[in-house]
């Protein structure tokens, strides 16, 4: 992919966003003002932000529980997901979801799900459905390594090699499910070559190169629109923070945190920039200070959002009468 | 128009309707299609609708009911068949968490407009994992509804009314009924999702059932009507809404309570039932509740024994004088 000054302070930005965006949220979660679980993407950006580019505003996402970078990286705004983080009534998710579950019907962002491998079956059926229609749409479907070693993976993949389903699955492999590796899951630790069994279209690309993610998004996204069948993309990460805020990191060594930290996204788009001459008018500063001031803005609309009235406790169970 | 038709032919009749009515409703699940069925509900509909609408799926519950979800959530109304209520269990992941659960922790953004039928119940020798009866169990969860049709034409209306419905309905369909013969009206207004439905007026107990239970309860009637106690039998239709409204007006009658519930006891819908009397007219009862619930056993293969353990008439007439005492 071609990367010039325009899109290179794009892919930084977006990046950035979410970096120092869940870097406040660790802060605030020593403040208490977040609470439950809260799973960090920090090291993985350049997926969410490579795969997201890509998209049209008419495809769908189904996310992880590690989801504020898609959510940031598909445009719902971080005032939104901080609020939701808050638990506001004016969150994402009017409070109900939290951190795991971050939805947004205006961009087709369909959570933000905490049962490892449960959103696979969903993006079958949305892609179904699509296909049904005849609508030319994609539905992207992320999860993780974890997630590979779940009957539902290798009952939804199949289906979607059986049907001919337009879904593009980003498996994020961080190489931990929790604190249990990779290598002492999976029998095959390539897991593109699982996909593969099932006739899918599959490969693995760098996950934190950004442009390499971008790239290998725009042409699954040009080849379920052409043949029509799914992609999956295995994107090769790390994750630099723990698992959630409760976790000691005993299964994994620091130095092995260090050597990832040197393929940091922002640092190897940073390099690619510098190389081409191109990071002075990057104005990394500039972006510094433009997404200094949305992660302010977002804390402070969190903060000043409403508590729903617990009168409204058993809403949303049921579709009300009047929306039937 | 009254029609006398197999309650497996008013499920039929009201799948094709609501095909033809409307593209976006299908039906998915395993043996739908080429084999017909695995009860012979939709035999014939693969020729009418082609493989496009009755997709016969691979085995895999949990892929193809959240395939369902997946397809509700993107403006289609899925009717997703589970062959046996016990493989249903495979797919409880995505009943629960995802269907039952994602209007909610949407923020009310992300309603799930699906179907899904199933077949319940014992008495046919399948054994312990084709004939249980879990739609007690389901009733417990927030967000499902839950519904028994007993009759032909509650197993026609029950379609069309959780096809119509926004959120996700379980329709437990008892395996023993799909060849039994009744009445039809297909162009009367529905009885709504959450309503019961009173068979026979009585003055002397109420015996609240559902489904296949309902032709004992009824039976049951007669012999005590015989002995001159007037049984009043409800159709409690739904399990989730319960329609406790009809359940206290017949216990305000006849202040004597008698459930028969094809599931096990413990933690049952008779236990809620029981509870909700208690909550809501107690100072009505005049003798302690009573009710008939299958054996607290895996459903045995051998005739004898799976017999011995499912509601049967004769039960429900020893367990009335009791009651009566």
């Amino acid at each position: 992919m071609y990367l010039d000054l325009n899109r290179g302070r794009e892919f930084y930005k977006k990046m950035l966003l979410i970096r120092r965006f869940e870097e406040r949220c660790v802060e605030l979660y020593s403040h208490e003002k977040i609470r439950g679980f809260l799973h960090l993407y920090i090291g993985e950006e350049a997926i969410a932000v490579g795969i997201m580019q890509a998209l049209g505003a008419e495809d769908a996402v189904l996310a992880t529980y590690r989801e504020h970078g898609h959510a940031l990286a598909r445009g719902i705004s971080a005032n939104k997901v901080m609020a939701e983080l808050y638990g506001k009534a004016e969150g994402a998710s009017r409070g109900r979801g939290g951190s795991m579950h971050i939805f947004d019907a205006k961009s087709r962002f369909y959570g933000g799900s905490a049962i490892v491998g449960a959103n696979l079956p969903l993006a079958v059926g949305m892609a179904l459905s699509d296909k049904m229609m005849q609508r030319k749409r994609v539905t992207v479907c992320f999860f993780g390594d974890g997630a590979v070693a779940e009957g539902e993976f290798h009952e939804s993949i199949n289906l979607t090699a059986l049907w001919q389903l337009p879904v593009l699955f980003v498996c994020e492999n961080n190489l931990y499910g929790m604190g249990t590796a990779l290598t002492i899951s999976h029998s095959e630790t390539n897991l593109a070559r699982k996909a593969a069994a099932y006739r899918v279209h599959s490969q693995q690309v760098d996950g934190m190169d950004v442009l390499k993610v971008a790239q290998a998004a725009e042409e699954a996204v040009q080849r379920i629109h052409s043949a029509g069948g799914p992609v999956f993309l295995e994107c090769l990460s790390y994750r630099f923070r723990a698992h959630s805020m409760y976790d000691a990191e005993l299964y994994r060594e620091k130095a092995e945190v260090e050597e990832w930290k040197t393929k940091d996204p922002l640092v190897l788009l940073q390099k690619r920039l510098e190389t081409m001459g191109l990071w002075e008018e990057t104005n990394a500063q500039g972006l510094e200070d433009e997404v200094s001031q949305i992660v302010n803005e977002a804390v402070d609309f969190a903060e000043k959002g409403t508590l729903e009235p617990i009168e409204d406790l058993m809403k949303f169970v049921y579709t009300p009468k009047e929306k039937q | 128009m009254s029609e006398n038709i197999s309650y497996r032919e008013a499920l039929r009749m009201a799948i094709r309707e609501a095909m033809l009515e409307d593209e976006r409703v299908f039906l998915m699940g395993e043996d739908v299609g080429h084999y017909g069925g695995a009860y012979a509900v939709s035999m014939g509909l693969l020729k009418e609708f082609g493989a496009q609408r009755i997709i016969d799926t691979p085995l895999c519950e949990s892929a193809f009911t959240g395939a369902g979800i997946g397809a509700a959530l993107n403006g289609m109304r899925p009717i997703v068949e589970i062959m046996t209520a016990n493989f249903s269990l495979l797919a409880l992941d995505q009943i629960i968490n995802n269907a039952a659960s994602l209007l909610h922790m949407s923020g009310g953004q992300f309603n799930v407009p699906l179907v899904i039928r199933m077949a319940s119940g014992g008495g046919k020798q399948l054994g312990a994992q084709h004939s249980h009866s879990f739609e007690g169990w389901f009733a417990h969860i927030p967000g499902l509804k839950i519904l028994t049709p007993a009759t032909v034409q509650d197993a026609y209306d029950m379609l069309h009314l959780a096809l119509a419905d926004p959120d996700p309905v379980l329709i437990f369909e008892n395996a023993l009924l799909y060849n039994s013969k009744g009445a039809l009206e297909t162009q009367k207004k529905a009885l709504p999702i959450g309503k019961a439905f009173q068979h026979r007026s009585g003055k002397d107990l109420s015996i609240f059932t559902y489904g296949i239970s309902l032709f004992k309860a009824l039976e049951a009637a007669e012999t005590l009507s015989a002995e001159g106690i007037d049984a009043e039998v409800i159709d409690l239709r739904s399990l989730r809404p319960l329609d406790d409204e009809a359940i206290m007006a017949s216990v305000a009658k006849t202040h004597r309570v008698l459930i028969v519930d094809e599931g096990w006891r413990s933690g049952s819908i008779s236990a809620e039932i029981m509870a909700r009397i208690n909550e809501q007219a107690f100072f009505e009862l005049d003798a302690p509740m009573r009710r008939v619930c299958t054996e607290e056993v895996p459903l045995p293969y051998s005739q004898h024994l799976e017999q011995a353990a499912i509601p049967q008439s004769e039960k429900i007439v020893d367990m009335a004088r009791t009651l009566m005492e």
